[in-house]
């Protein structure tokens, strides 16, 4: 009789009937086989195996994470709020001691989406990792959040959203973004002025295979996470690190995906991206679930497994070693680096342009955040999709300072309605949103 | 889900044919057999024998030759039996060794799935979309075939991963044992779902139990014949259906626990129509709970499970709690403890200790049973609750309906809260909302009341519930179900638990597939013993369609459908008169 050494908990959302269009990557049947196997391999039989109906999120829940323009009726489908919602039940059968790990496995992804949400970007609308954050931050009293996206591409979209917030460190693998889309996740992004270091973009090599990932994991995530002390760890468990992914270029298997999870032991783990939805998101969702029920997985390997053929050069090591080091080091002078960044009560401003590719709009932002020494700081920004809305967007962080929240609200009740759209107020202490009336 | 439509309305006429002939239901229970006779206009006579478990050929032949007093043998038109027959020997264990090969490729480790020293794990290995990854060794299938021999084993279970979409490794595996074994039993025949652990445990089971169960039924065949029965016997399965004695000899595991199927059938002809309603088997030990919606039970999704015991064996859904007429009943920390212990018969029939049955015959719903006896467990009870014996009996009599209530409404908020995989489901999926409740088993009739009370939700007893089971039997209609998956890209429809394939073209659509599993359905029920008639119960309870995209480009589709003929009651005895009474209990 197989008993899951862990209790485990598993949604499972494959959205039989949701797709971008017919023929897009991330489509009806990508969770097919795998469904497929896990109902093969009996994992709903194994003790210790629980299976939870996804939850559906409301306004409010997207609310404490999303700016949605014009709303965010707009912005999701059914499927997206059911999607994020797979990820709050799990994180509340965790909170409420069901479980002691959870996997929500479900679609669509959403790690590209930013705070302020447009449309839809790299096939993501709504966020359902910072969604799911923020539910249990307010509703569980949760502090301290680490955050590892192991998805091949940079998490843009929830490294945008915890950019200044110092209580969530949000650490990201990916492809290098020279190569590969969103272009973005550098060494040197560590953060906002008063988050510097909490944010750890690590890009890796083409080829990179599962030694490159360990040798990550074991030297600068599990370190970083350790020295954080965070109440709480998710994964963003991409899987197009696979070999056979069709939309990236790395050499991780399995194998690989298991043994990380078993190093970085999630409290929650999301399912992200994944396109190779026969050659490896049915031995990989396998392989996670497996470790994280602290099961044998070492017969969880690829028919067409070569691990001669995947190995990653001396130069993808090396490569590896230097940014491992240069990572480390920036996270051991954080608070240095912060002292740097910025005076308390000082305003700093940042322009960008975002591209949403799945909608084909751009967004112009002015972003300003008020450099503070004991919160995350009142963030305003003001955004212009074209073709959309101009909207100004004001957002008091988790556990802010009685400076910044005042600051919130004065920028709120000053801002010129003529001159918007729409103007968005999130209060995150009281946990409220407010949209000025014109 | 449950896009239920008839096909084929032409077949409604026989019903009206069938007035004169009569029906044989037998139920064999743990501690005593019920016989009933039907015919088209009502039930005629029913007797009961007690159970020999250790002779249930015997105890069948005794229940068939007392009902069947004074009736002319030529007139009885089928024979439906469920024994426990099979039950009994997968609880006790005493079933015969047989070999198992399972090829599993990668995942799970399949030694945990080992069912004894005769189970053997070779190479081969078939991917979730029927493709083979590697290949069968025939060295190694023979080197396992020397093995099982010397260890004088006669039966053998071939089983692979993935072996419902694509057969051919068992197929092969069988063609290399035949000539050393008496019979083979491969995995992808036991059901078309997928879940390869369970597929093993019941290829095994029928492997175990197959000569056990041939020779039971021949045995019953046989005399029956001798006494100038002809009529064809079938076998009640788990899944409230029958299936002719042949098929069963096939697969006998598909007759493990076919009693609590027996009593949910016979609950049907008492439900209401476009109407959700619960169906409680109080007895003396356990409560079974069933559901039916619009007069059709719920089947278990994937297969029977009873305890750490899961198969692919089709089954109703029923849940049983540990609480009945004879549950004991004590005062723990201040508070009534009813069940799931039983320590023997009620006090007011020469039992021990109290039970629910002396508060009732304490409290005068009950006439029978020795009421001063019960009085004195009441007694027993109300002591220590230091409460009035009156107030004592009624606290049992409510906690107990209170007990069963809860777990029913549990069963109920569990089904409703199964996960679902699309949208549509999720938004409109449909929710199962109680709205009657039909009680069976002996004391049903006198809980009737109090159950009311606590649901709020209309309740009775069935009539003649105490043989509801053997009436059951005899009413049920044959089922089966066939599971088809069509391949445009690899240009294949298989119903692969039928052993049927056919070449397909690209611009294969739905009706094909439809068309394509009602032929096989239709033949599968046949040769199952159906009648013509009962062909048209068929519902579609699983269709998928998804394209299949290889870099960017569409190159082709996949639709997966599973149809049933569902349980219910067989045809011509739909209306049949139950109210003729007297007998009830």
């Amino acid at each position: 009789m197989l008993k899951a050494k862990n209790k485990t908990g598993l949604v499972f959302f494959p959205a039989f009937d949701w797709a971008i269009d017919p023929i897009h990557p991330e489509r009806e049947e990508r969770l097919l086989y795998t469904q497929d196997q896990v109902a093969e391999e009996g994992i709903f039989d194994i003790e210790g195996i629980i299976e939870f109906k996804p939850d559906i999120v409301t306004k409010d829940d997207i609310r404490r994470t999303h700016f949605c323009v014009p709303d965010e009726k707009t912005v999701t489908t059914e499927s997206h709020l059911i999607s994020a919602g797979g990820a709050v039940s799990i994180a509340k059968a965790v909170m409420e001691k069901k479980i002691e790990t959870g996997f929500a496995l479900v679609r669509p992804p959403g790690h590209h989406s930013m705070r302020i949400t447009h449309g839809g970007r790299g096939f993501c609308h709504i966020n359902m990792e910072a969604i799911m954050v923020e539910y249990i931050r307010s509703e569980y009293g949760i502090k301290r959040v680490a955050i590892v996206d192991t998805d091949c591409h940079h998490g843009d979209g929830t490294n945008n959203i915890f950019w200044h917030d110092p209580n969530v460190l949000f650490i990201s693998m990916h492809q290098d973004g020279r190569t590969m889309y969103p272009g973005s996740g550098f060494p040197n992004e560590l953060g906002g002025p008063n988050a510097i270091g909490t944010n750890l973009n690590i890009p890796l090599p083409p080829g990179t295979s599962a030694e490159g990932y360990l040798y990550l994991m074991e030297n600068t995530v599990m370190p970083a996470i350790e020295d954080f002390k965070p109440d709480i760890i998710v994964n963003s468990a991409g899987q197009d690190n696979h070999y056979t992914d069709p939309l990236t270029n790395m050499n991780f298997s399995a194998q690989g995906y298991a043994d990380l999870t078993t190093m970085l032991k999630p409290d929650i783990a999301v399912l992200e991206g994944g396109y190779s939805i026969e050659g490896a998101l049915p031995y990989v969702n396998l392989g996670i679930i497996l470790a994280m029920a602290g099961l044998d997985y070492s017969g969880v390997i690829e028919p067409d497994f070569n691990p001669e053929k995947l190995r990653q050069s001396q130069l993808i090591t090396d490569k590896i070693k230097s940014t491992s080091e240069q990572i480390n080091k920036s996270f051991q002078n954080r608070e240095e680096l912060r002292e740097k960044a910025g005076k308390h009560g000082e305003i700093q401003q940042k322009t960008r342009e975002i591209y949403y590719d799945t909608d084909n709009l751009y967004e112009r932002q002015n972003e300003k955040i008020r450099v503070c020494r004991d919160c995350g700081g009142t963030l305003e920004i003001n955004s212009k999709a074209t073709p959309g809305q101009h909207i100004l967007a004001i957002h008091i962080p988790h556990q802010a300072c009685d400076e910044c929240i005042e600051a919130g609200y004065d920028i709120f009740d000053k801002a010129d309605t003529e001159k918007y759209d729409n103007i968005f107020l999130q209060d995150r202490p009281k946990d409220i949103y407010k949209i000025k009336e014109k | 889900m449950q896009n239920t439509f008839k096909l084929f309305n032409k077949f409604y006429f026989s019903k009206y044919y069938r007035k004169n002939s009569m029906i044989i239901g037998l139920d064999v229970g743990g501690t005593h057999t019920d016989v009933v006779l039907l015919s088209g206009k009502g039930f005629i006579k029913r007797v009961k024998v007690p159970t020999d478990p250790s002779d249930l050929f015997n105890t069948v032949l005794t229940g068939i030759t007392e009902l069947l007093i004074n009736i002319a043998p030529e007139k009885i038109e089928k024979i439906i039996l469920s024994t426990t027959l099979t039950t009994n020997a997968v609880i006790q264990q005493n079933v015969n060794p047989v070999g198992v090969i399972v090829s599993s490729g990668p995942g799970i480790n399949p030694e945990f799935f080992g069912t004894d020293e005769h189970y053997y794990i070779v190479k081969g290995a078939i991917d979730h979309r029927g493709r083979e990854t590697q290949k069968i060794n025939e060295r190694e299938i023979e080197d396992v075939a020397e093995k099982l021999k010397k260890a004088g084993i006669e039966y053998v279970a071939v089983v692979g991963k993935f072996s419902v979409r694509n057969p051919s490794h068992e197929i092969l595996i069988k063609r290399i044992l035949s000539k050393h074994f008496k019979k083979i039993f491969m995995g992808h025949n036991v059901s078309g779902n997928l879940n390869f652990p369970r597929r093993i445990s019941t290829a095994h089971l029928n492997a175990a139990v197959y000569s056990m169960h041939k020779e039971f039924f021949t045995a019953v065949k046989e005399s029956l014949d001798k006494k100038g029965i002809t009529a064809p016997i079938q076998v009640l399965k788990a899944d409230g259906g029958t299936m002719s004695l042949d098929a069963s000899i096939e697969f006998p595991a598909q007759t493990v626990l076919s009693g609590p199927a027996a009593s949910i059938v016979g609950a049907i002809p008492h439900a209401e129509e476009n109407k959700d309603t619960l169906v409680l088997d109080i007895g003396g030990t356990t409560t079974d709970i069933a559901i039916l919606v619009n007069k059709t039970p719920i089947l278990e999704p994937v297969g029977m499970r009873r305890g750490i015991y899961k198969s692919l064996i089709r089954s109703l859904k029923t849940y049983s709690k540990g609480i009945g007429g004879d549950s004991f009943v004590k005062v723990q920390d201040g508070n009534l403890v009813i069940g799931p212990e039983r320590r023997g018969s009620a006090m007011a029939f020469g039992g021990s200790d109290p039970t629910p049955t002396d508060a009732i015959v304490y409290l005068g719903i009950m006439d029978s049973g020795d009421k001063e006896l019960a009085g004195r467990g009441i007694a027993q009870i109300a002591d220590q609750l230091n409460i009035s014996r009156d107030n004592a009996a009624n606290q049992i009599l409510k906690t107990t309906c209170k007990i069963i209530v809860d777990q029913s409404m549990k069963m109920v908020e569990r089904i409703n809260k199964k996960p679902v995989y699309t949208v549509h489901e999720f938004m409109e999926g449909y929710k199962i909302k109680p709205e009657r409740i039909l009680l069976l088993g002996g004391p049903a009739k006198y809980f009737a009341h109090q159950i009311k009370e606590i649901s709020g939700i209309e309740t009775r007893a069935v009539p003649l519930s105490s043989v509801a089971n053997a009436i059951g039997a005899a009413l049920a209609r044959t089922t089966c179900e066939v599971s088809l998956i069509a391949d445009t890209e690899q240009g294949i429809a298989t119903i692969h638990e039928e052993d049927y394939a056919e070449p397909i073209s690209k611009s294969y659509t739905e009706d094909d597939a439809m068309e394509t599993a009602y032929t096989i359905l239709k033949e599968k029920a046949l040769s199952l013993g159906a009648s013509e008639d009962e062909l048209e119960e068929v519902e579609v309870i699983e269709f998928q369609e998804f394209n299949i995209v290889r870099n960017f480009s569409p190159k082709g589709k996949i639709f997966r459908m599973k149809i049933q003929i569902k349980p219910g009651l067989a045809h011509g005895y739909e209306k049949m008169k139950f109210e003729t009474t007297g007998l009830n209990n």
